[in-house]
């Protein structure tokens, strides 16, 4: 028994091992994966395939192919950056998927979600998601600054780079307020009516600033599209923008800073 | 602690191994050279150029090019051949810049990196399966929830309008706030990143940071109905998320 089933066992691998080597082998294979992708064929780890990896990737590209080697220690940064970057990828995920469900009309919203909840296959569970990496966000983005504050990693040549940063927090903290309307429930009416009341203050042109977020001197259905247009697409859209500046800024200014 | 890469040290070790064998090769012909007809240069010069002109000055020499240089005449094939100096190494090709230990972020970064999506990832699933999004009854204008509280974050502002004219809650502190904030850089002239430092940098930041964390904190947990200072524990939580 021993016997013939070793020879059929390697009989299979060797047939395997041909299947890999012919569609690795194939053109349209070594087209898709460029080389130092480690599906290529012959990918092995040499300091010139790591150097392809980032070089070779439209999205790890955002990286240099080579860091500090104290850059990556996780207890300079704590990921809060990239964690922040990474819970907006979440974010824009998870939104499309509400997006296709919701109306953002007065007399639809707060349905479209109810049945969301409860009609619709991990709607709930999306929802949730949505909503708890939104308030985590704010709570990384927040942290990052503060990391990057106490590290002295706004001084010189990085000035600009915090300003963009700074910029950065606020937007956060718009998208997450004009998301928050969007339910268009009890607690969402009258969290905004409290915000928008402060932004009334705002001198000279205070007024006015409220008018036009709210489409009208009260919150009513136009105050929802408006929020609903700002936080799917104006909002993340000019986010997006500083983001690549921000990152862009990141390795002209000559990585992250120094150690302490 | 500073690991060189290790092809880096392969390559290293690679190189100084030639460099010995090629100087145990050149030291071979210096030892026959004869000694005494340049004794100060000697040890500077290189020993195959010494043996060059040790060898051109026994032979009769035609011409007396200069009086500094050591030696001159014809060398071996007929030319004639004067060694005017030799330039060390050390003193043209000083490399200023020490070289930085760096890593290739494949493996090292997008590993790190890749851990801490997933784990994020993993904790906001988890945290969503078991808590739930508060999802209220449909808005109404003409029932106003008491307390009425903006958005967590913004629950600092709220309570900074208990204490003051809208004018200055609203708008003076926190735009002051964000204006500083905004030009810390330009600012804070201290070029050291050093923390001790720092100290005043630093302990401005920690008063501004907590400043917003404590009013946060009480807005959120300890304002009750006509938000009114409540202490959780008796009345309760009025805080939604």
């Amino acid at each position: 028994m021993a016997d013939e089933k070793k020879p059929a066992g390697q009989a299979l691998q060797e047939q395997l091992s041909q299947l890999t080597d012919q569609v690795q082998g194939s053109q349209a294979w070594s087209s898709i994966f460029r080389p130092g992708s480690i599906f290529r064929k012959g990918y092995n780890d040499s300091p010139r395939n790591r150097s392809y990896v980032i070089m070779n990737s439209v999205l790890y590209h955002l990286h240099p192919v080579k860091v500090k080697r104290h850059a990556v220690k996780v207890s300079y940064t704590l990921c809060l950056g990239g964690l922040s970057f990474f819970l907006f990828i979440l974010l824009t995920v998870t939104g499309i998927f509400l997006m296709f469900f919701y109306r953002p009309t007065a007399a639809q919203a707060w349905d479209d979600i109810q049945t969301l909840q409860t009609a619709v296959g991990f709607g709930l569970l999306v929802r949730n998601m949505h909503r708890w990496t939104a308030h985590l966000m704010v709570l990384t983005v927040f942290l990052h600054m503060a990391r990057v504050f106490y590290h002295g990693a706004y001084k010189p040549p990085r000035e600009f780079n915090w300003v963009v940063g700074v910029m950065l927090l606020q937007f956060t903290l718009l998208l997450s307020f004009t998301g928050y309307l969007l339910p268009w429930d009890q607690l969402a009416l009258w969290a905004v009516t409290v915000g928008t009341n402060m932004m009334g203050f705002t001198p000279v042109f205070g007024e006015q600033v409220r008018f036009v977020l709210l489409g009208g001197v009260e919150i009513g259905t136009d105050t929802l599209l408006r929020w609903y247009t700002l936080h799917v697409l104006m909002l993340p859209f000019v986010l997006v923008i500083f983001l690549a500046v921000h990152f862009w800024r990141v390795r002209k200014d000559g990585g992250i800073s120094g150690p302490l | 602690m500073t690991e060189i890469p290790e092809h880096l040290r392969k390559r290293a070790e690679a190189a100084k191994a030639k460099a010995q064998a090629a100087a145990g090769g050149g030291d071979a012909p210096a030892g026959d050279a004869p000694a005494g007809d340049t004794p100060a240069a000697e040890e500077k010069i290189p020993s195959h150029l010494l043996d060059r002109t040790t060898a051109a000055s026994d032979q009769p020499a035609p011409t007396a090019g200069g009086t500094a240089a050591p030696a001159a005449g014809s060398g071996p094939d007929g030319h004639n051949q004067r060694l005017l100096t030799v330039v060390k190494s050390g003193s043209i090709q000083d490399t200023k810049a020490t070289p930085q230990d760096k890593v290739h972020v494949w493996p090292h970064l997008l590993l790190a990196e890749f851990l801490a999506a997933l784990a994020i990832t993993l904790f906001s699933l988890l945290f969503s399966i078991f808590v739930n999004a508060p999802l209220l009854e449909l808005a109404d204008f003409n029932k106003t929830p008491n307390p009425s509280k903006a958005p967590w974050y913004f629950l600092g502002l709220q309570e900074l309008l208990t204490m003051f004219h809208p004018m200055v809650a609203g708008v003076t502190i926190p735009g002051i706030g964000l204006f500083v904030l905004i030009l810390a850089p330009y600012i804070d002239k201290n070029p050291s990143k050093r923390p001790e430092d720092r100290k005043f940098a630093i302990s401005l930041m920690t008063v501004h940071l907590m400043f917003w964390a404590v009013l946060v904190m009480i807005g959120s947990f300890f304002r009750g109905p006509g938000f009114n200072f409540i202490f959780p524990w008796n009345s309760g939580l009025f805080f939604e998320l």
